[in-house]
């Protein structure tokens, strides 16, 4: 696997970077420390530069108008575009336009027009609607979440917990179970408007992460017409399946930056911070942290580049995005924990990132398939089906 | 099942059907007494970072406001600002929380569930979005 970057790839890369220390880093001195939002004018104006680079909505497919990425490009960006303090769950608050739900993708024509363009264009807003309170490792298993057929519509009743963002949303994916005996093949995925009678936002769920947070759902009778079923009858877990493995990679490659700039900031730290009458930076317990950030960014930003080079070469790579979530995940969240570690007590005032990276990277072994879950995919690859 | 406009809290027991029982129940509505917005009552706030609401005489809910992390005072100073821009005859109320934006965010909510609108002090610094809350 050859790693070099290309000389475009260099140039993207520092282009975002700069973009990041020049344009966000200065308005976060401003904003509040848990804000996910930029005032609208000077989210316009950066949408104008990210515009200017070519780089807006760099996740789209370039048949829908997008930047048309290759994963490895996307995954080098997803690393820069992450190193301020909103970085994690808002990567330069938007200014790169958002793909929408994956799963759009592979909607019909007039499901396109009536849910994916206007997504697209910043017109409505979705949420992804699987987890419920009974679960949300083994959704297959989990969703209780019923459809009944009557006439051309659909009746849902049931509820899901931890739905992100469905309180402002537009419209939204549900899964829910059409064949009781079926299992995994059993649930359907539709699309359904916030604004249909018997759809309820129950309430907020508040977590570590007041930014993006998380809501639970109930639907009492919720009428969905037929045309709103994406793909297939009981076929809703087949769908677009890889495209979400795919973004598992960026997911990954997010946590590291997170994890690269605390090192940086680590370092910068040690060599003008005195105690005892040295600077911590002679200190070999305070080089070990150091070292060992820097041996779980270099370990997991390999195995996230692995992954997104065997993405780009069209061949198998569930377990390798596994892995790449896990070792991200896990080590942003060691990182952090040390750069935090080493700033003392000032690791831990709202006025560094670190309280709020720390509290956000907790999310990220749960969030987009919890790591215990990656690890049976792993162990699956490895092992065989058989065991589990 | 009905529902209710409570979130469920960790009683030791089953925190799903905790949701249902409404045992350990935390209001979603801040449901404290009103207290004078006076000098006095503010001195000995806590400066920590929360979210607070401001009435008229009526105890009419005027402005949903938070004490977020850049605040120097946290909540006393937040209020201090307050009893500054608006002079007696308020009252306030107020939750120590450290998610302030998402609780925030969730007061509004249920103040334009409950009243079609947002507090007259709000509707000036709109969130772009408010979101919905079906409450019961
Ligand atoms: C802030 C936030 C936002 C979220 N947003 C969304 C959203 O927008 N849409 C959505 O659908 N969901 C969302 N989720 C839900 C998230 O995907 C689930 O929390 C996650 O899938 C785990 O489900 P659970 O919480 O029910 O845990 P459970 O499934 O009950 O699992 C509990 C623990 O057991 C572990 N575990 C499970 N099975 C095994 C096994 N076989 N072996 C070993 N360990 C195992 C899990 O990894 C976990 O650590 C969000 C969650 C959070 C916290």
């Amino acid at each position: 696997m050859d790693l070099e970057l290309s000389d475009e790839q260099r140039m993207l890369v520092e282009q975002v970077r700069r973009f990041v220390r020049q344009e966000v880093d200065p308005l976060e001195a401003d904003l509040d420390p848990d804000a996910s939002e930029l005032p609208g004018e000077e989210h316009d104006r950066l949408v104008a530069i990210t515009t200017g680079m070519g780089l807006y909505q760099m996740d789209v497919p370039e048949e829908f108008g997008g930047a048309g990425l290759d994963v490895m490009t996307r995954t080098l960006l997803a690393m820069e575009m992450s190193q301020h303090r909103a970085g994690l769950y808002t990567p330069c608050y938007g200014t790169f336009g958002s793909m929408g739900l994956a799963q759009l993708y592979d909607a019909n024509d007039d499901q396109k027009d009536r849910y994916l363009y206007p997504t697209l264009r910043g017109e409505k807003r979705g949420f992804f609607g699987l987890t419920e309170p009974s679960g949300g490792s083994d959704p297959a298993r989990a969703i209780q979440t019923r459809a009944v057929q009557d006439g051309d519509d659909w009746v849902i009743n049931g509820q899901k917990i931890f739905i992100s963002g469905a309180d402002r949303a537009d419209f939204g994916l549900v899964f829910a179970r059409t064949s009781p005996d079926k299992g995994r093949a059993g649930v359907t995925c539709f699309i359904v408007d916030t604004d249909m009678p018997g759809f309820h936002v129950r309430r907020i769920v508040h977590t570590l992460r007041s930014t993006h947070y998380a809501t639970e759902l109930q639907f009492e009778d919720l009428r969905v017409p037929s045309e709103n079923i994406l793909g297939q009858v009981d076929g809703g877990f087949g769908i677009a399946n890889e495209r979400l493995t795919r973004n598992r990679i960026p997911y990954a490659a997010s946590c590291l930056g997170v994890a690269m700039r605390a090192q940086e900031m680590a370092i910068e730290y040690v060599k003008i911070r005195e105690t005892f009458g040295d600077l911590l930076a002679t200190r070999q317990t305070i080089q070990n942290m150091i070292i060992d950030n820097e041996l779980d960014i270099r370990t997991a930003r390999w195995l996230t580049l692995a992954a997104a080079h065997k993405a780009d070469q069209g061949e198998p790579f569930r377990t390798e995005a596994a892995m790449a979530k896990i070792a991200a995940t896990e080590a942003g969240g060691r990182v952090v924990d040390r750069a935090m570690q080493i700033h003392g007590g000032y690791g831990v005032t709202k006025e560094f990132p670190f309280e709020r990276w720390f509290r956000e990277m907790r999310i990220r072994r749960i969030g987009e398939g919890p790591n215990e879950v990656q690890r049976l995919i792993i162990a699956r690859d490895l092992i065989g089906g058989a065991f589990h | 099942m009905p529902w209710k406009a409570s979130r469920p809290g960790w009683n030791g027991g089953n925190l799903i059907s905790a949701a249902y029982s409404g045992a350990g129940d935390m209001a979603i509505r801040m449901e404290k007494a009103w207290r004078p917005l006076t000098a006095e009552a503010l001195a000995g706030l806590p400066a920590q970072l929360g979210v607070y609401q401001i009435a008229d005489d009526s105890r009419e809910v005027i402005y949903i406001g938070y004490a977020g992390g850049r605040s120097l005072w946290g909540l006393r100073g937040a209020l201090q600002d307050e009893l500054a821009e608006r002079g007696g005859g308020h009252h306030f109320r107020l939750e120590v929380n450290q998610q302030y934006l998402s609780r925030w965010e969730e007061l509004l909510k249920v103040h334009m569930g409950d009243h079609g609108t947002l507090p007259p002090g709000n509707e000036k610094h709109r969130p772009r979005r408010i979101g919905q809350l079906s409450l019961s």
